[in-house]
């Protein structure tokens, strides 16, 4: 038997062994969108971190003289509208600089979001995990899940923001405190679907012959988890991070259009979106701006999911 | 002719294996499915022990109970001197090496997110110290051992054919140097064309590496190629157990001459002249057998003692043990 293996091995140099992540990278450039949306999530990071820096007005700054002015391209349009090449997307009813405050919205919007997705799938995934695996802790975590699930999420972060938020903002400063709380609301409440999720795919993974020869070998539980059960329950854990990515900008949008998130004088997408929602007829620019941001966002991490849970399946990499 | 001198590597008396049924509102517990129901047998060191019978009568059940993938419900077993009938999986783990089991579907027994390097690398990984280089050698041995092309080990499972996949599966186990394999019909999913191979590469594997096999297969000319001696099960129970030619020689037991019956016969003129044993009706459902013996509903020579009592397991001539009512001595049957 080994007879006919030795000549193949002799013949060919052994190829070059490229890495994994050689691989997973290839694989991710065949999908278009991915790569669009990669790039446009490269883009639209740069514009928030190191945008400010360069476009050096003060978001909160306000200056009425030059209150309502629309953004540069409008002249196209009517000669006569009020433009600036000193706000280049306007200004809004108080005169704070459109371009500026959608930098430093993003700033905070992109924030909460990746870390109350990150945070909700992590919850999610450790909750579904440990409910599929160990049938014991199955009954007791789902229905704490279906209770999380049954709660009026809306009203329950209303109430911990009126309970948390002055004892967060005496420790860790306005801020801060407004941060972590309104991170720490979403993720806890949002983690329900991909736990459920997971536990399904958990449940039917674990009956899988695969997991029964490594505890034939004597895998212990936690690596059976890691190394057997993780990798394969990836695709729908992406899906629903991509999800709940959009999710979380949403909702942070909406607890700042009811006064409960960040300070008024602090700009998120979401609060830029849902100050402009009143004159969105005179000046839709205010609306569109914001609410491209977030969707085109949501859009380009949907994609890179996709693209990523392809490029991780070894199937679809064809190896 | 079985050597009486060698010792038993692995001992298995009056195991059990029952799983429990629950139904109704509160989940109580109503039954349970006597998967295996009381076996005995030993498995020589260095012999192949195999284990037939139809489908559903508790042949894998009892491959895993034997490696403790399952926590048994009642009896002992020992493999190497070693007792583990009652081991927690935690004091398990270090004689987990000793025993391994070769599965039946080798599409699902590999892991698809791994390559072939970190499949068989696994256990390596668990139960030895070697440093990555030495893993790596290790693992191109072990693919050159089974036939596999060593400049495939960063390939994934799905890029193999069945036959290959199962020298994957094969490789792993024998990773650890074990001395006890169980091959949990490990032919059973495969082409025709691939099953002698893969059962040829299983017998140099034996003689090169002193390996012990518990073989469980459905295939009775498969098990006739391979086995030493051959063991039948019904319902859960062993009913008889004989060195290999004694058994297709001269089958004792009524379920295994019916079974025997059954193997398709190559030469057209024998397979007129003999006689086919067909036998009537379904067998009945493991949670719910036969108050006596197993078989006493669809056995041809059924006697009415067969529904009274259940027939002893027991040695009646040097080597064969059988569990029939036509064969313990006359003394009991008579009456």
């Amino acid at each position: 038997m080994s007879d006919l293996t030795q000549p193949v091995i002799a013949t060919p140099a052994p190829a070059k062994i490229r890495s994994q992540w050689w691989d997973v990278w290839a694989q991710f450039r065949t999908h278009k969108g991915a790569v669009f949306g990669l790039g446009f999530l490269i883009f639209i990071t740069l514009f928030v971190t190191i945008g400010p820096w360069l476009w050096t007005v003060e978001p909160g700054k306000l200056d009425i003289r030059n209150k309502d002015v629309r953004p540069i391209y409008q002249v196209l349009f009517d000669s006569n509208a009020k433009v600036s090449w000193n706000h280049p997307m306007g200004t809004d009813n108080l005169g704070r600089d459109i371009m500026a405050n959608i930098m430093q919205g993003g700033r905070i919007s992109l924030a909460v979001g990746w870390t109350a997705m990150i945070l909700a799938v992590f919850i999610g995934t450790l909750i579904g995990v440990l409910a599929g695996y160990f049938r014991k802790a199955d009954g007791l975590l789902m229905r704490f899940t279906d209770l999380v699930l049954a709660l009026p999420l809306l009203p329950l972060l209303l109430v911990m923001m009126l309970l948390f938020r002055d004892p967060l903002r005496a420790s860790f400063g306005p801020e801060n405190g407004i941060f972590i709380l309104i991170v720490v609301g979403i993720g806890i409440t949002s983690w329900m679907q991909t736990a459920r999720i997971v536990r399904g795919d958990v449940m039917a993974l674990k009956e899988r012959e695969f997991v029964l020869a490594a505890r034939s070998i004597g895998t212990p539980s936690r690596r059976i988890i890691t190394r057997h059960l993780l990798p394969n329950v990836l695709s729908p854990i992406m899906v629903s991070a991509t999800l709940g990515l959009a999710t979380a900008i949403i909702t942070e949008s909406a607890l700042s259009f009811l006064g409960l998130g960040f300070p008024s004088d602090f700009p998120t997408w979401g609060k830029i979106l849902f100050d402009s929602v009143d004159r969105m007829t005179a000046f839709p620019e205010r609306v569109i701006w914001p609410g491209l941001a977030i969707s085109l966002t949501v859009l380009a991490v949907n994609y890179i999911g996709d693209g990523l849970r392809d490029a991780l399946d070894p199937k679809i990499r064809g190896l | 002719m079985l050597d009486q001198t060698r010792k038993p590597l692995v001992r298995v008396r009056d195991l059990k294996m029952h799983f429990p049924i629950h139904a109704g509102l509160l989940r109580r517990r109503v039954g349970e499915v006597k998967a295996v129901d009381g076996i005995s047998f030993d498995v020589m060191e260095g012999e192949t022990l195999g284990l037939v019978g139809e489908s559903g009568c508790g042949k894998s059940t009892c491959g895993r109970a034997v490696l403790r993938l399952y926590d048994i419900t009642s009896g002992e077993i020992s493999i190497d001197g070693r007792e583990i009938g009652a081991l927690s999986q935690g004091k398990l783990r270090p004689i987990r090496p000793t025993m391994q089991m070769v599965f039946q579907d080798p599409q699902a027994s590999l892991n698809p997110r791994m390559t072939v390097e970190a499949i068989i690398r696994e256990p390596l990984d668990e139960h030895t110290k070697l440093s990555a280089a030495e893993k790596r050698d290790k693992v191109a041995e072990l693919m050159d051992a089974v036939g596999l092309n060593r400049n495939f080990a960063k390939r994934y499972p799905h890029a193999f054919s069945g036959g290959q996949r199962q020298r994957i599966g094969i490789a792993r186990a024998l990773a650890l140097n074990p001395k006890f394999i169980v091959c949990d019909e490990p032919i059973a999913a495969l082409d025709v064309s691939i099953q002698a191979q893969v059962v040829n590469l299983l017998e140099d594997l034996q003689e090169q590496f002193g390996l012990t096999y518990l073989f469980i297969s459905h295939d009775l000319s498969m098990v006739r190629h391979i086995a030493t001696r051959v063991a039948v099960m019904y319902l859960g129970k062993i009913v008889e157990l004989a060195p290999r030619e004694a058994l297709y020689r001269d089958p004792l037991h009524p379920y295994t001459k019916a079974l025997l019956s059954a193997v398709p016969e190559p030469d057209p003129a024998l397979a007129r002249s003999t006689e086919r044993v067909i036998l009537k009706g379904d067998v009945p459902s493991p949670s719910n057998p036969p108050k006596a013996c197993n078989f006493c509903t669809r056995c041809p020579a059924v006697m009415d003692i067969c529904k009274q009592i259940d027939p002893e397991y027991q040695e009646v001539q040097p080597g064969r043990f059988v569990a029939c009512h036509l064969h313990t001595d006359p003394t009991t049957t008579a009456g």
